[in-house]
């Protein structure tokens, strides 16, 4: 007998349905980091076969990687958390981070080390393939399709047949730059206009009977320049939703920019051509896919649904006091679903970041308290709990506390992005990582998260111009880079207004650059001047749009107004009277810009 | 499951440590604090709190202790903690030091040993003291003076066994980091042979090197790594057992990982 005769039976978790990894994968990769190493692989071909397998370089440094597991349309599991739980511990700094685009990350991993997550990752029937690289990355679901009470049907297994199509699929091997799918469950819960391919159910009725399809949207994105996607047509039914992305990639695989990586996400073709010409082409090309497929391709969709089944628990249920802040955290944390009596839960973490004891508390929580046994990514580095019966909530809210994850806000702008900026990525100017933890922490001590004038606005910070923290769909988003006084630098933020991804979707306005131990107060001050002039129903988002459409009647008329108002709080103070302004956050040296080679293609 | 090398087991699994205490072939150690032994423990074994080793770790204090555990140059030990096994792997490794030779670690912690219902109980044993003979084994141990001749050797690897945002913030120059959690494996201290001998052979942790291992302040992690290295049958390791406290406090020279902010990353 050994240990693992032995070996006690864990609470029953919900098994995936759909295995991601390939195990002889981990092998190869392992391989290849030692030929690469021993000089008979060369720097170029390396890094494209290490970003295919979803590992990208890291700030000032050969020698780690970050991976990036992919969790298509946001669900995870359990075992999958108490998993990456280790893997955080063994192979990474026992944090992981929840991204943007429903990933996990794992950073400052030896690359030697990267094949033994790789293992670790197919033990539990997930994979880091594809998540970045020139291919079709993690295709998305929003967090609450299924449960969204707006939503014409839920989309979740069209995302996920999507996914297993193009995973390792050869059209996508070899693709001009990344390509994106997000799914979503109305116009207001996700972002179809700002990504590649983007998707709403829809139902249309004809003759009496009803018919699923979807409204696609093509060409937006954000990056360096950013653009909003175009309506496809008014509907495209289910048959046509593969032969329409397969159309779409052969066009963009055949006429992208292969020369020029500035410019060759598909938005920037869409834009070169123009929209009409384009959605031609898409026409076309759809008519040829669905005509030379020799036999019917169609997306392998599975729509058995999920057994929603309350968890038994042997756990005393006997009435313990509801712990103080539940009722904060009950407005600002959680959403009711369509299903009567249940909401869905989301969990407020710091710019995505999440301890290794956390993610395996995750695990038991999840198969405590959540009826479909796995949790949904958000799409702001965030995760959610769902079918948690309303009864329950209080005990949820406990639990979460005793493991540090019960702070409020989650579904507020006191949640602010943050990309990795300084913290590892290879491009940051700004550590915009940490300066979206503190505005958090600020605004949390400042109770904002309960200001209902608040709620539906957003703050996003990416460390350089190139957008991986959205501020471009931010009502308030920063961009960082360097400026300075004589000789002296000092980190700087690029502040613009109003932009959104709902069905309104805008990039926001510039307005100013902010020094970045400024940035709290201009927000505050922003707040301030929103208050003294705000109408009836009005929130700072309303508010703001007006202004950047030209509609708002009081003395603040325009972007410009604001800016006016601003001025005098970014003034650069002088060294000798206020040091700590030439620093940048979570930093005690001087201030200067040093970037690495980005692997934007990545 | 047992890893035999050329200088015998590192591991003791759970049966034959069962078996050896009802044949009373074994001296059992539990390095856990006094007050958790005393609660309960594996039958017969003795105490040991690493506390209790570390006030005084010199060779005649060491001696001394070993006798009065009543543990002679023959008798078969083995060691346990609560802590993945780096604490045993330190009171194992001064054992070694000192010339013992039949030192094995249990392969699992107390608590899994108690979760798997296995017997305790909360016993003090009787211990008739005995005579151990000091052969003081120098190659396995690495002084700071020796490390720093040693570390100019191409043949040489320094291995930093703390976590990684440690090692990132400072590290002696050259180390190379594997944080002790990569060592375990589930509920064993130690990952299954093959398992190790793959994450070091990818890392280049093979062959012939002379390997030394090093963390935070008294070589427990690092005696962790010292047997996970064994376990494979790498046979030339050191423990630096002074570690980086020592090392920073002669203010030898440190290196750390410039221009990023890393620590702000990582969530509490
Ligand atoms: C020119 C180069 C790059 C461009 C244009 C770019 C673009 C983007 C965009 C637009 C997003 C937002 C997600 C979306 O809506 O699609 C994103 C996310 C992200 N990108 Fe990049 N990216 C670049 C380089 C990098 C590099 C070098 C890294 C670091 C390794 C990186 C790491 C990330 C991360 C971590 C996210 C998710 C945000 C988060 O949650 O932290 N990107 N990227
Ligand atoms: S926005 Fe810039 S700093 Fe932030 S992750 Fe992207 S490339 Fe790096």
């Amino acid at each position: 007998m050994t240990i693992s005769d032995l070996g006690q039976s864990s609470p029953e978790s919900v098994k995936p349905k759909i295995n991601w990894a390939r195990i002889e994968e981990t092998d190869n990769f392992a391989n290849t980091v030692k030929l690469f190493r021993q000089g008979k692989y060369d720097e170029d071909s390396f890094r494209r076969f290490r970003l295919q397998h979803g590992a990208y370089g890291t700030r000032m440094t050969g020698d780690y990687a970050m991976v990036r597991i992919k969790l298509p349309a946001g669900e995870i599991y359990p075992h999958q958390f108490e998993k990456i739980s280790q893997l955080s511990e063994q192979y990474s700094i026992g944090s992981a981070h929840f991204s943007t685009r429903e990933n996990i990350q794992l950073h400052w991993v030896i690359l030697e080390d990267v094949s033994e997550i790789f293992r670790g990752l197919a033990e539990v029937g997930l994979t880091s393939r594809e998540a970045c690289g020139n291919s079709v990355r993690n295709v998305m679901c929003s967090p609450l399709s299924g449960v969204c009470s707006d939503e014409e049907f839920d989309a979740t297994p069209y995302a996920l047949a999507t996914a297993r199509f193009f995973l390792r699929n050869p059209m996508a091997q070899n693709l001009p730059r990344k390509f994106k799918f997000n799914f979503t469950c109305c116009e207001k819960h996700g972002m179809v206009r700002m990504v590649d391919v983007g998707l709403i159910p829809q139902i249309r009725e004809i003759d009496g009977s009803s018919q699923r399809g979807f409204k696609i949207f093509l060409g937006g994105g954000l990056g360096n320049k950013s653009y909003v996607g175009h309506q496809l047509e008014e509907f495209t039914p289910e048959e046509d939703l593969l032969y329409t992305s397969i159309a779409v990639m052969r066009i963009f695989d055949r006429l992208g920019d292969r020369k020029n990586l500035a410019r060759n996400r598909m938005r920037y073709l869409v834009n070169d051509m123009g929209w009409e010409k384009f959605q031609n082409l898409v026409f076309k090309e759809r008519a040829i896919v669905r005509a030379t497929q020799s036999i019917i391709t169609q997306l392998d969709v599975d729509t058995t649904p999920d057994e929603i089944k309350h968890p038994i628990r042997i756990t005393d249920e006997s009435g313990s006091l509801t712990p103080d802040g539940y009722a904060r955290w009950l407005k600002t944390n959680t959403v009711k679903q369509k299903q009567s009596d249940y909401r869905s839960v989301f969990i407020t973490l710091e710019a995505g970041d999440i301890t290794a004891n956390q993610l395996n508390a995750l695990g038991n929580l999840i198969r405590d308290f959540s009826s479909e046994g796995k949790a949904r990514c958000g799409f702001v580095q965030n995760v959610a709990l769902r079918y948690v019966l309303e009864d329950d909530l209080p005990r949820l809210y406990s639990k979460l506390l005793e493991v540090g994850l019960a702070k409020s806000g989650a579904l507020t702008m006191t949640a602010p992005i943050g990309c990795s900026g300084t913290t590892s990525c290879n491009l940051a100017l700004t550590n915009s990582h940490r300066l979206a933890k503190e505005i958090q922490r600020k605004f949390l001590e400042l109770r904002l998260d309960e200001d209902d004038d608040l709620s539906d606005s957003s703050i996003k910070i990416s460390g350089c111009p190139n957008s991986c923290g959205q501020h471009g769909i931010a009502t308030i988003g920063f961009f960082g880079g360097g400026a300075r006084v004589g000789k002296d630098m000092y980190p700087n933020y690029q502040m613009s207004l109003g932009g959104r991804s709902d069905g309104e979707t805008m990039l926001g306005e510039i307005c100013l650059r902010i020094p970045a131990k400024r940035v709290i107060p201009v927000i505050l001050k922003i707040i301030e001047v929103f208050k003294d002039r705000k109408k009836s129903g009005d929130t700072l988002k309303s508010w703001i749009h007006r202004i950047v459409n030209g509609n708002e009647d009081s003395d603040i008329k325009s972007i410009n107004d604001i800016k006016k108002i601003l001025e005098p709080l970014v003034i650069p103070p002088t060294k000798e009277e206020d040091p700590d302004f030439y620093l940048d956050y979570g930093s005690d040296t001087s201030y200067h810009t040093k970037t690495g080679k980005g692997e934007c293609a990545a | 499951m047992c890893c035999l090398t050329k200088s015998g087991k590192i591991l003791t699994d759970v049966d034959s440590l069962r078996s050896e205490i009802r044949d009373k072939s074994v001296r059992v150690i539990d390095v856990r604090r006094e007050n958790d032994y005393k609660q309960d423990h594996i039958p017969t074994a003795v105490n040991l709190p690493l506390a209790n080793l570390l006030s005084d770790d010199s060779p005649e204090r060491v001696l001394k202790l070993v006798n009065s555990m009543g543990i002679d140059d023959e008798t078969s030990v083995v060691v346990y903690d609560d802590t993945f096994g780096a604490l045993a792997s330190r009171v194992a490794w001064t054992l070694e030091y000192l010339g013992h030779s039949n030192v094995t670690l249990l392969e699992t912690t107390y608590s899994h040993w108690k979760s798997l219902g296995l017997e305790n109980d909360s016993k003090t044993p009787e211990i008739q003291s005995k005579e151990h003979s000091m052969h003081l084994r120098s190659e396995i141990l690495a002084t700071s003076d020796y490390l720093e001749s040693a570390k100019t050797r191409d043949d040489v690897i320094l291995i930093d066994n703390r976590e990684r945002l440690n090692f990132l913030e400072q590290h002696i120059p050259g180390a190379i980091s594997l944080p002790y959690r990569t060592l375990a494996s589930n509920d064993h201290i130690l990952r299954s042979k093959d398992d190790m001998k793959r994450l070091f052979d990818n890392r280049g942790i093979t062959g012939n090197s002379e390997i030394i291992t090093y963390c935070g302040s008294v070589g427990t992690l690092s005696g962790l790594a010292y047997y996970a290295l064994k376990s494979v049958g790498l046979p030339n390791t050191k423990l630096y057992v002074r570690s980086f406290k020592e090392w920073k406090n002669l203010q030898k020279p440190t290196e750390k990982q410039e221009d990023a902010s890393y620590w702000d990353l990582s969530a509490e």
